[in-house]
């Protein structure tokens, strides 16, 4: 598989402060790679700089082409899209006017109407409340919204922070269950989660991020296994 | 007083007032996308009306030469901004954005001109020569700050429209002008007279205000604009970029400005300095709608024209002083209103 997505020696800071110090990671293409770590480690900090909404040191390259200065509109042109914590939707607007505007960076808009049947097939909920304000969804529909509005972009590269934050379990399995089957749709999928037990079963391969830093990486089967991780993060048997 | 006499201030008052709704849907307009209170949109109303009664005396209006000055300062700075970040290659487009196309526009506007246009035309034309300046001053002054605070955006509109009074001065002159008016048709209703005048502002004032709500609701460039003022960083993650969606909101803010003051033209004389006050008192209608609603701001902005009307009438002196008088109640409505503001924003 060849590389989609790199990051090379990236640190990040607020004001004088490393949030995120010297991170080099990989995304190959249909890959599903997760960043896990506990609350503070920085993994937002990194999404936010891969999409270009903070500024960053080091190196960062799509498909070849660096990002450095790419603005975030650029990156998501080229297809690279970011599903945030907090979501961002357009809360006064109605979901299918979210949706809509998540294929706004597409220059080809014959296919819009066919991705939006299939982004409905795929959250028969949304096309129940098309109609509906964003901000009136419930928690987890929110997420069904968010992820449906990224995919609205016919993403290359889809960057996930936190999605089960704040769902209930059954809605967190379900989330997941979507995650694991856009493998199908060619996309590729950097997922940062504190929900590690989750991610490391979505994923093919995963980094831990602890106070800004990656400390141990591997296939996310391998990751699964391992002592030290089982005790820190996977609730220790 | 009567009830004719009432009728007729009212009448009057609702003819002004849609005058201040096309200017505070502009000021809402500008404010949801970009976050700054604009206040000369009165002087752009203002200078709409000089250029039309320049074009009416068959003069070639001082717009031209401000918007060639305006787009020469635009161009440069953009020039200087794009070679600063290493993007050169945008510069053929830098060209064409901020320098040829109001080049263009003027360059029309003069040839035109010529020709002794009809007054459509010359409507038109007033138009075109007025909606490059907003577009272009938001370049050369807020572009820069963007990302400043509120009120840092507010101190340098405040200053901006000073600096455009001066600019209005320099390129109109001081004398005072009344155009045509656009109909002489007018029309008795329940014994009172209405004027075609009357009847055409509060008709345009109802049709742009639509027409926006149309481009709103079904077009993506207007939901784009209508994203970026609900969310910036949602809108930036669907790759809407936040410069073009404020160029979009300063262009229709500049129409529905000049319209307003071509509306105004035949009914007020219109001075150099006369968009202050417009631009002011739209500014209270939009407050009511608590600058992010449009039709609170239409509805704000006809309570202040009918106040206005009654005001002069009881007394002519402090027309001005009552009709601000008005912004303390509806602050003070306002803070106690929007005490749940922040769990509005929080999703």
């Amino acid at each position: 598989m060849s590389e989609m997505f790199s990051m090379t020696d990236v640190t990040v800071c607020y004001d004088n402060v490393e949030a995120v110090r010297n991170v080099s990671l990989s995304v190959d293409e249909g890959q599903i790679v997760t960043v896990i770590g506990p609350n503070g480690a920085g993994k937002t900090t990194l999404l936010m700089a891969a999409i270009g909404l903070l500024g960053s040191r080091g190196r960062m390259a799509f498909r070849g082409s660096d990002l450095g200065k790419m603005s975030v509109e650029d990156r998501v042109e080229r297809r690279l899209c970011l599903v945030p914590e907090k979501r961002e939707l357009f809360s006064d607007m109605s979901v299918a006017d979210n949706l809509l505007l998540g294929s706004y960076s597409l220059r080809d808009r014959s296919g819009v109407r066919k991705t939006l049947d299939e982004v409905y097939d795929r959250f028969p909920r949304l096309r129940e409340r098309q109609r509906q304000a964003a901000g009136t969804l419930s928690g987890g529909e929110r997420q069904m919204l968010a992820l449906g509005r990224a995919l609205m972009a016919k993403p290359a590269l889809l960057m996930l922070d936190e999605p089960s934050l704040g769902l209930a379990p059954l809605i967190v399995r379900e989330i997941f269950r979507t995650i694991a089957s856009l493998r199908d749709l060619g996309v590729s999928i950097l997922l940062v989660e504190q929900n590690a037990r989750a991610a490391l079963e979505t994923a093919d391969y995963g980094y831990v991020l602890e106070t800004g830093e990656i400390v141990q990486s591997g296939p996310a089967k391998d990751l699964i296994h391992d002592p030290r991780l089982i005790t820190a993060y996977l609730g220790g048997h | 007083m009567t009830s004719d006499i009432a009728a007729i201030l009212a009448i009057d008052g609702i003819a002004t007032g849609a005058v201040y709704a096309l200017v505070a849907i502009g000021t809402v307009l500008i404010f949801t996308v970009t976050r700054v209170i604009f206040i000369p949109f009165g002087d752009i109303a203002a200078f709409t009306a000089l250029t039309l009664a320049a074009l009416d005396a068959k003069r070639f209006p001082g717009t031209g030469a401000l918007v060639v000055v305006l787009a020469c300062l635009a161009t440069l700075i953009e020039i200087i901004s794009l070679v600063r970040n290493g993007d050169a290659r945008l510069l053929p487009r830098a060209l064409l954005f901020y320098l040829v196309l109001p080049l263009v526009v003027v360059g029309i506007a003069w040839f035109t001109m010529r020709m002794d246009p009809p007054l459509a035309v010359r409507l038109v034309l007033a138009l075109m020569l007025i909606t490059p300046i907003a577009p272009l001053l938001d370049r050369i002054v807020f572009r820069p700050i963007a990302d400043g605070t509120v009120l840092l955006l507010l101190t340098v509109s405040v200053a901006l429209h000073f600096a455009l009074v001066g600019l209005g001065l320099l390129f109109f002159g001081p004398e005072g002008v009344r155009t045509e008016p656009l109909t002489s048709f007018s029309t008795e209703f329940a014994g009172v007279l209405i004027s075609g005048q009357t009847m055409l502002i509060v008709l345009a004032a109802l049709v742009f205000s639509g027409l926006l709500y149309l481009f709103f609701d079904f077009t993506l460039v207007g939901k784009s604009l209508r994203a970026t003022a609900v969310n910036r960083t949602g809108s930036r993650l669907m790759g809407i970029r936040p410069a073009r969606a404020g160029t979009i909101a300063y262009l229709l803010g500049s129409l529905m400005a000049g319209v307003s003051g071509i509306l105004i033209a035949p009914v007020n004389t219109v001075f150099y300095d006369s968009g202050f006050l417009i631009g002011l008192k739209a500014f209270v209608g939009a407050i009511v709608g608590g600058m992010t609603s449009y039709p609170g701001a239409a509805i704000g902005a006809v309570g202040v024209g009918i106040l206005e009307s009654f005001a002069s009438f009881q007394s002519s002196a402090l027309k001005d002083v009552i009709v601000f008088s008005l912004l303390i109640p509806i602050l003070i409505w306002r803070s106690l209103a929007s005490l749940h503001s922040e769990e509005e924003i929080e999703e």
